[in-house]
């Protein structure tokens, strides 16, 4: 045999050929004409196991991942405690399929419905799904779903919505009739007067996000109070981690959330897998994309756990479904039960404290820096935008040098910020790591030569 | 068994946070602060790993049962893979590192990876590039779909439908929908492959293009799949590769050299990544020359000094699909795996994956009805139309399998067979795994017809019996604190 996970042996290859009555193998494939055989297949030779893993290795080590991370941008540098990742790697949770039948598949789908309680605490909604792909596409899926609870085909987007998304949200209705506007940020929060020129009786929906992609944490009740004089619905985008603090989707009167729960225990794995989710409210979970766990008794009255609603989704409802997801991000979604089980109650809200000090106190010491300014006309969670006197992405390639990623340099997707960065302070920046880092950035920042490189 | 949050106690933890070692206690305006504490559970890290730990027991999986899951590929997920994804240099690689400026000098080995696959798929599939951004076969499909309509929009080309056989997966129809179009479902011939005739009927420059499996969700190669490309091709419509059943023709087939424009392959069915209970997957999408313009950005480029990097300037991609580079730790695993199994060890995959079908075939012809009786591909589809004039329908054999410690064949999907029963072994099974399947397929059988009652309440070892999917919708009851508060 030419691997070690094809067990038949040649014995067993003759004796099975003997029943199906085939001279070889060859024969079965006899409805593949010879004229519809590869022109090619020069695939290499296959390796061991080890050799495999040498290679992989040595790619990786032509990556940096041993930066003191600054970055976020939505993805952020949290720590991921040990037990999630012993928990997650049990086979009989990832060797799984999506549970069909639901009487050998109650682990998953218990760990499902414990997944959808705990985000609709944490968003203070009524009803989660079991997942979406990621934050990008949740809030695409949350985008469709207004459209069709409303009729109606104008989408507004606030500019603190994280660029990303905007971008992939674009790209999947390029092709239907919809129309979208942009409304820009003032003083790091969202426009009022902007926005409340543009919404109208044919508005479907404002997407907003909070804390906002600059960092800053915002109170949208007012606009979701307008926006629902008009008909209109509200969806907001959400870091999960910050509302272990803050005031919630729930409390603001938002209908839709969606987000990007990689905060929530999952590693950074160069951008996925990670975990879309959305709640809503009650009276719209019938036109809710994805699969939903729902509780009910079996035959004996016991409680228990089973797909439910399946009449939105396509394997049932085809071209009419609410979405055409399918495999979601089942995986992700228990590893992120795991970790806000773990954490618990009292460990999200002194998680979410230790963020903030630690991203205060690094606010702080680059506020002294010469020439650094960080303007902050709204709070702040664990994430600021930083002025500098120079191109910020100069700066960021400089601060690599001397061992970090600095930061997200905000000119890339803001034209005319190009000497904005944000920066983000997670629970794992020590306190010896954020004065370093700001000793290096006031280097780097002062050597005027950086200035004319760019 | 009990929900967490049925046992927690309060003032109870499990997690002790990195302490705030900073000379700063910060705070927010109480206007911006959530009223009251989030009610996570309050336990213990024993606690969590016991219920985590007993909760997995209660599911079958590939590691503790066989698993035939037709059209799903549910084969051994080899560990070594689960290994490589583990390696610090990539699990721990922010996304947007190589966004910075000279970045892309920072994530060289990943960026290297997703070159490398892109080059192994080019020459599995016959196509002549590929995106690796999608996360999943669903999401693929709407990536192709996508770029069918920019392809036409290119070219002035006003079309509405888009062609699926009636035997599709759900998500064909669906995606095409979502992306704007109308669908025609063609009928099956007595063979079990699309009818030609009617899709002539139906063909007309109205027609956007068609999306198929190959060999079909029925197991069966269509002998006449080149001619339904041309015929496509003379609308000037894109034919679609649902690369969903792909394992069954590796090294036999490639689906680029008999006419299709764009396709998707799953990762976790070909290339065996971990279902992982419903996901995460991938599901790169590979097109000929003819659509590369409109592939979704980034793209990774190699320069002639051997340097990996983004390439975002494609003015006429369909743009982003996804955030970042698709779900990497996914195709790494992948990746891993395609180098393991080699030439040889691929072609075999597809070798095994048929020949044990057809065993299983042979074995169970004498109990089941085979709507369509003839060679199949990676998996055989049967009816359970005998037993059910007994009484006893494809869920009841289900359930009677569950009972026997194997995770039961697909059923009631295709939707064109009635009582269909769809087995999928897969390469990795055993003889003796199957023997000991056809052993209790022959049971069930012999017990549909000694006592077709006895079915009706199997499972009987399982920690539930047959749960109430009526009463899940009508008392929906979807969140745990939604009920506390009522």
């Amino acid at each position: 045999m030419t691997t070690p996970y094809i067990a038949n042996t040649p014995q067993e290859v003759k004796d099975m050929l003997n029943v199906i009555g085939a001279k070889s193998i060859d024969d079965l494939f006899v409805d593949i004409q010879p004229h519809q055989r590869p022109k090619s297949f020069a695939l290499p030779a296959g390796k061991s196991e080890f050799d495999v893993i040498e290679h992989i290795k040595k790619l990786a080590s032509k990556n940096s991942s041993e930066l003191v991370s600054f970055l976020g941008g939505g993805y952020y540098d949290h720590y991921v405690p040990a037990a999630v990742t012993a928990l997650i790697s049990r086979g009989e949770f990832y060797t799984a399929y999506t549970p069909y039948q639901p009487e050998c598949a109650q682990g998953t789908l218990q760990a499902l419905y414990e997944f959808q309680s705990l985000m609709c605490a944490l968003t203070g909604m009524e009803v989660a799904n079991a997942s979406l792909y990621d934050g990008g596409t949740a809030l695409y899926e949350a985008a469709m779903m207004a459209i069709r609870l409303t009729n109606r085909k104008k989408i507004i987007m606030d500019g603190g919505v994280s660029p990303i998304y905007r971008k992939i949200v674009k790209t999947y209705t390029s092709n239907l009739d919809f129309e979208f506007a942009e409304t820009p940020v003032v003083h790091g929060q969202s426009d009022r007067g902007q926005i409340n020129k543009l919404l109208d009786n044919k508005t479907a929906a404002i997407i907003l996000q909070n804390p906002n992609f600059f960092g800053a944490i915002d109170d949208h009740s007012d606009i979701v109070a307008k926006a629902h004089s008009l008909g209109i619905l509200v969806i907001e985008s959400v870091y999960p981690l910050s509302l272990g603090m803050l005031k919630t989707p729930g409390e603001m009167g938002v209908d839709i959330v969606t987000g990007e729960g990689q905060s929530l225990g999952l590693s950074l794995n160069f951008g996925g897998p990670y975990l879309g989710f959305m709640t809503t409210r009650n009276k719209f979970i019938r036109k809710m994309p994805g699969r939903i766990v729902g509780q009910t008794v079996d035959k004996e009255g016991r409680r228990c756990f089973v797909n439910t609603l399946q009449a939105r989704e396509q394997h049932i409802r085809r071209e009419k479904a609410t979405s055409n997801i399918c495999t979601n991000v089942s995986l992700c979604a228990l590893q992120s039960a795991i970790y806000m089980t773990l954490i618990g109650k009292q460990g999200l809200k002194e998680l979410a404290q230790v963020n903030l000090n630690k991203a205060e106190f690094c606010r702080q010491l680059l506020e002294k820096i010469d020439g650094v300014q960080v303007k902050r006309s709204s709070p702040t969670f664990n994430e600021f935008t930083v002025q500098l006197p120079m191109d910020a992405s100069v700066v960021v390639e400089a601060m690599i040098d001397k061992g970090f990623a600095a930061g997200f340099p905000l000119g890339r997707y803001y034209p005319g910020m190009e000497n904005y960065m944000i920066v983000a302070v997670t629970e794992k920046r020590t306190k010896d790591e954020i004065t370093h880092y700001a000793q290096c950035l006031a280097q780097v920042v002062n050597k005027k030569e950086l200035a004319h490189s760019s | 068994m009990e929900l967490i949050f049925e046992k927690s106690v309060k003032d109870r933890r499990g997690f002790l946070p990195p302490v705030s070692d900073v000379p700063v206690q910060a705070d927010i305006p109480a206007k911006y602060k959530r009223k009251d504490d989030c009610p996570f559970p309050e336990v213990s890290e024993l606690d969590v790993v016991r219920h985590f730990t007993r909760l997995s027991q209660l599911n079958f999986s590939i590691d503790t049962n066989f698993y035939p899951l037709g059209s799903c590929t549910m084969k051994y997920n080899p560990k070594f893979c689960e290994a490589v994804a583990q390696i610090p240099g990539f699990a721990h690689l922010h996304p947007l590192l190589p966004q910075l400026r000279k970045g892309e000098q920072w994530v060289q080995g990943a960026l290297e990876v997703l070159f490398d696959m892109e080059q192994l798929m080019c020459e599995m599939t016959g196509m002549d590039a590929f995106t690796m951004q999608p996360l999943a076969g669903a999401h693929g499909e709407l990536t192709g779909v996508m770029m069918m309509a920019a392809y036409h929009k290119a070219r002035g080309n006003k079309k509405r439908y888009i062609i699926v056989p009636d035997s599709a997966h759900g998500t064909n129809p669906a995606s095409a929908a979502i992306a704007g179009y109308e669908i025609i479902a063609i009928p099956s011939d007595a063979n079990g492959v699309m009818n030609i005739a009617k899709l002539k009927e139906k063909i007309s420059p109205d027609v956007a293009g068609l999306m198929i499996t190959c060999p079909d969700t029925h197991g069966v190669f269509n002998s006449q799949i080149d001619k339904i490309t041309q015929m496509i091709h003379q609308v000037d419509g894109i034919v679609y590769y649902d690369g969903a059943n792909l394992n069954a023709i590796l090294g036999r087939c490639r689906p680029g050299d008999i006419g299709f424009d764009v396709m998707h392959i799953n990762t976790h069915k070909t290339f065996t990544t971990p279902h992982g209970g419903g996901g995460p997957g991938a599901g790169p999408v590979g097109v000929k020359t003819k659509l590369v313009p409109y592939l979704p950005i980034s793209r990774v480029v190699k320069d002639k000094d051997g340097t990996f990097r983004l390439n975002y300037d494609y003015p006429d991609s369909i743009g982003y699909i996804a955030s970042f580079y698709g779900n990497f730790a996914l195709l790494l695993r992948a990746y891993a795996y395609i180098l393991m199994m080699g030439k040889e060890g691929l072609q075999d995959v597809a070798n095994h994956a048929v020949l044990n079908a057809n065993y299983i075939k042979e074995r169970l012809r004498d109990i089941l009805d085979l709507p369509f009786d003839r060679v199949c591909m990676h998996e055989c589809l049967f009816s359970a139309s005998r037993q059910t004039q007994r009484g006893v329908h494809a869920i009841d054999i289900a359930k009677f399998l569950i009972d026997k410690k194997i995770h039961p064949p697909t059923v009631y999907f295709p939707l064109t067979v009635k009582e269909a029963i769809m087995i999928e072994p897969t390469e990795t099974e055993s003889k003796q795994m199957m023997d000991q399947f056809i052993d209790a397929m022959h049971e069930a059988d012999a017990l549909s017809q000694s006592d077709p009652e006895s079915f009706h309440d199997m499972p009987r070892t399982t920690p539930i019996s047959r749960p109430d999917e009526v009463k899940a919708a009508r008392d929906l009851n979807t969140n745990y604190f939604a009920v506390q508060g009522q």
